[in-house]
């Protein structure tokens, strides 16, 4: 193990893990604020209670995502300091200006959200939670700026005597058209992985707990169910234009996503390709002919790039190398984002259905229902090692290598020390924080009485618990 | 004055900034389990921060941020160079973050006590480790031609690098005790205010041999006169302590860390991070900076973003202005 491969299993570990909890802030945030909106629209006593429920899972998931967000902030100067010499002139903007506009904005809004029963004019505290919603999908922007820069870099000069990338032109990074379609993708991840949260746990209450709160809970599966449905369809849509622009952009990881070794046109979609370990016979291969071609250009006839001349090619742009990422890695979290979302939509589909007319779907809806969230939480893990492990071995894509990038300073001890620290750290948060929301969901909606003694400064704090 | 000294102020203000919010929170925190007598009192303790102290902690996620994006060569050599002290210093900053969010989640006392004790931890190593850290910044470190850090975890814990330590964590207890005692009533704020005068003249006699030590190793005439108006504003502070003006007392304590982290950049500047090995190799506001370009974007953002940020969060603590109680009613779950 030398610190490279361990600073990447660090960066990935820690990395994915921040990226459990960021799609349900992303997607709960909005679905509380929503929530809140309506209790104080309608004044339904139900909202509030809802309101409470799904801001007290929002809050417990939001914990997390602050704490291991601050370990993605130093990172990158502790284990890729060479990346951060390289980078920072441009790479540093996006991640400072991330900071003072929205974790700012996130964060004191929402100590005002929690703490605000009873103190602001209602107006005023339902506005905090939306301008705290507002702040979590802005840094979600920023930071996937960063992020598609590394993808995709514009807006650059190479100053090879400092030995750097130097901004040129912070609107092109800005503006990156990854950027833009990343961003969009997540967030519609997000509510998928949020909407299947709040479908699974409605439907799993209506399910186990007949007779308590049935509306309420009804209404909760039905909203979530819709959210993920909608979500789900635009994530297929937002997916197939990143298609088509990694296609353009990063012909590489799509011709390894989809094992495609030699060029084609028109090219077959693999639906299942087995190889055998050395990789040389094929033993299963289920294509559906020209599906391809048309996912990466948009033409039935369009031509494939393969990943030999890919390899090729890059060897003559860049010198001699393997440009080839893990092919069977790339090719399967391809798949399994994708099968895990569409499982996740046919679960909600099924459970709509289920619910129509007042019908009660049967027991077995909730052991369903109980699975239902991990699913988008996984094909989100698969998604980003689809994207990160496809850009391999770049960290830039054509400007840096990963093994460029780590810190010349990290010696094989300390790196061990902290890869097993924060893995150790973060599993016992895990099983803290899963205990507290199944204990949240075990409880049911909270009393809406406590509404009305919100006056006294006390009471109105019991809600959120301090 | 030319860019890179805008930012190199900037950054300072961020830590300002960072040293006088969370300095109070990270004093509460530690103080938690000690001052708090009971379940009711040290709910109470945490509510003087429950609405703030996230926001708070921005400021140093902003600071390192901003210097990522102003100077990255600092950020790379001081992030990769201290690189377990800042792994000690992320999990105390996560067990003390999730403990906050998490400790009247539910009701056993085992659950609870649990987490004051950590909540203190994971106050007190980051109190103690920024000082350390920003101690071995001024007095330099092993740094070679190639602007790495050539040193270990031990080379930070010099004598030196400990009464840094040591002069954050006891000022950030002061700091947090003439909080608590302008934000708590009744018996706690009583005993807030007796322990302003005994932990201040403990810290007022570390933080000076520690400035002093600092000033005599690279002083420049700024550091040395606000070190002296530090240690003045510190001394005003226990009087208004004595007197309770408490309102005076906490806003002197702030204004004595403001000023230390003032001395401590005065002292450096124009070296980021001096390199003991060898001046020559030392990081520079020149040689570990951005392109104009990008420090000119930086500083347009910074320029219209951070005065909407101060009037926000200056808002926070207006709303929450009033003194938290601590006779409520036995908590429910
Ligand atoms: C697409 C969204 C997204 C992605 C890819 C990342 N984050 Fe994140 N991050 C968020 C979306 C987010 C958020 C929604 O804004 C969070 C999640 C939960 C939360 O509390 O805010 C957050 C929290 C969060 C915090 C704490 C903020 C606070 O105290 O309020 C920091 C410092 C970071 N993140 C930094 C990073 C870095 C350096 C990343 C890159 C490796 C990163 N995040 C990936
Ligand atoms: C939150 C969603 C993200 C996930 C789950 C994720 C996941 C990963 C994974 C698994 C790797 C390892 C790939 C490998 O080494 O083979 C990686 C690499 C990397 N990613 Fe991401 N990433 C995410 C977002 C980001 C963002 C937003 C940035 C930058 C702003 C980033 C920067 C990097 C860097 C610097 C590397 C190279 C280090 C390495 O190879 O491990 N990632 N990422
Ligand atoms: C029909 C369905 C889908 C298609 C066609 C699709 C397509 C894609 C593509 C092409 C990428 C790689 C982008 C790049 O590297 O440049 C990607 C990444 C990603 N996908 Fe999907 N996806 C689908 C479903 C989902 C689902 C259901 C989820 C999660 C609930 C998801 C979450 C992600 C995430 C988090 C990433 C990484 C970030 C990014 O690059 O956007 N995707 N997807």
């Amino acid at each position: 193990m030398d610190p490279l491969m361990l600073s990447r299993w660090q960066f990935g570990i820690t990395t994915v893990y921040h990226f459990f909890f960021v799609p349900l802030t992303l997607g709960l945030a909005w679905i509380t604020a929503g929530f809140h909106l309506a209790w104080y629209r309608t004044g339904k006593e139900q909202y509030l209670r809802l309101t409470r429920f799904v801001g007290e899972l929002f809050l417990i998931n939001f914990a997390i995502g602050v704490v291991t967000g601050i370990v993605q902030e130093f990172q990158f100067g502790m284990n890729w300091s060479s990346y951060s010499r390289f980078v920072g002139d441009i790479f540093g903007a996006p991640l400072a200006i991330e900071g003072l506009l929205a974790f700012f904005l996130e964060s004191t809004f929402l100590g005002l959200w929690i703490f605000g029963w009873g103190r602001l004019p209602k107006g005023v505290h339902v506005a905090t939670i939306w301008i705290a919603a507002l702040g979590t999908a802005l840094s979600a922007y920023l930071i996937l700026a960063a992020n598609a820069w590394m993808q995709h870099p514009v807006g650059y000069v190479v100053n090879t005597a400092a030995g750097r990338a130097e901004l040129k032109d912070f609107l092109a990074v800005a503006t990156n058209d990854t950027a833009v379609i990343t961003f969009v993708h997540v967030m519609a991840a997000a509510f998928l992985t949020a909407g299947a949260l709040v479908a699974g746990v409605g439907m799993w209450r209506l399910v186990s707990h007949p007779g308590k709160d049935d509306g309420a809970f009804r209404a909760t599966a039905k909203v979530g169910s819709v959210i993920l449905l909608i979500a789900g369809l635009a994530v297929a849509v937002t997916g197939d234009m990143q298609g088509k622009l990694m296609t353009a952009e990063q012909p590489m990881k799509i011709a390894a996503g989809e094992a495609l070794m030699n060029t084609e046109q028109p090219a077959a979609f693999s639906l299942l390709t087995i190889k055998s370990l050395d990789g040389t016979q094929t033993l299963v291969d289920i294509r559906i002919p020209n599906v391809l071609s048309f996912l990466a250009t948009g033409d039935f006839n369009g031509k494939v790039q393969g990943v030999n001349d890919l390899q090729a090619q890059y060897q003559q742009t860049y010198g001699p190398g393997d440009y080839v990422p893990s092919i069977p890695i790339t090719y399967w979290t391809f798949r399994l984002m994708i099968g895990a979302g569409t499982l996740a939509a046919l679960a909600a589909a099924w459970f709509l259905f289920r619910m129509r007319k007042g019908k009660l779907p049967t027991k077995g809806a909730a052991a369903l229902a109980l699975a239902l969230p991990f699913l988008p939480l996984a094909a989100n893990s698969f998604g980003w090692l689809f994207t990160e492990i496809g850009r391999q071995p770049w960290i830039v894509f054509g400007l840096m290598q990963t093994s460029a990038g780590v810190s010349p300073t990290s010696t094989t001890l300390d790196v061990l020390i902290t890869v097993v620290g924060f893995t150790v750290l973060y599993g016992a948060l895990a099983v803290v924080m899963v205990g507290l929301m199944a204990r949240r969901v075990r409880d049911g909606l909270p009393e809406a009485a406590a509404d009305k003694s919100f006056e006294h400064e006390a009471e109105a704090d019991l809600g959120f618990g301090y | 004055m030319d860019l890179t000294t805008v930012w190199f102020a900037l950054i300072a203000v961020l830590w300002i900034g960072y040293f006088f919010l969370e300095g109070f929170d990270f004093g509460v925190g530690i103080l938690l389990p000690f001052l708090g007598k009971n379940e009711s009192e040290r709910r109470a303790l945490l509510r003087t921060i429950g609405p703030v102290w996230d926001g708070n902690e921005v400021w140093v996620i902003v600071a390192g941020g901003a210097t990522f994006a102003a100077f990255p060569e600092w950020y790379a050599t001081l992030f990769s160079g201290f690189y377990l002290a800042l792994f000690l210093l992320l999990v105390g900053l996560i067990v003390r973050g999730i403990g906050i969010e998490y400790r009247n989640k539910r009701s056993p006392d085992a659950w609870r006590t649990r987490w004051d004790m950590l909540i203190a931890l994971g106050s007190f190593i980051p109190a103690l480790l920024w000082g350390v850290a920003f101690a071995n910044i001024v007095a330099g470190v092993p740094i070679d031609a190639s602007k790495n850090f050539t040193g270990d975890l031990f080379t930070l814990l010099n004598p030196f690098g400990l009464l840094g330590g040591l002069t954050t964590l006891s000022l950030f207890l002061t700091h947090g005790l003439t909080f608590l005692a302008l934000k708590t009533e009744g018996d706690l704020r009583a005993r807030a205010n007796a322990l302003v005068m005994p932990v201040g003249i403990v810290a007022a006699v570390i933080a000076v041999a520690f400035l002093g030590w600092a000033n005599a190793q690279r002083g420049s005439t700024l550091s040395e006169v606000t070190s002296v108006v530090a240690a003045l504003a510190f001394v005003v502070a226990l009087v208004a302590n004595r007197v309770r003006r408490e309102g005076w007392a906490f806003l002197l304590t702030g204004v004595t860390l403001a000023l230390a982290v003032v001395s401590l950049f005065a002292a450096l500047y124009p070296d980021v991070m001096p390199s003991s090995t060898n001046p020559a190799y030392s990081l520079t506001i020149t040689n570990a900076s951005s392109t104009p370009y990008t420090l000119g974007i930086m500083t347009i953002v910074a320029v219209i973003f951070t005065p909407i940020v101060l009037i926000y969060q200056g808002w926070t603590y207006y709303i929450f202005r009033k003194r938290v109680s601590v006779d409520r009613p036995a908590a429910k779950s």
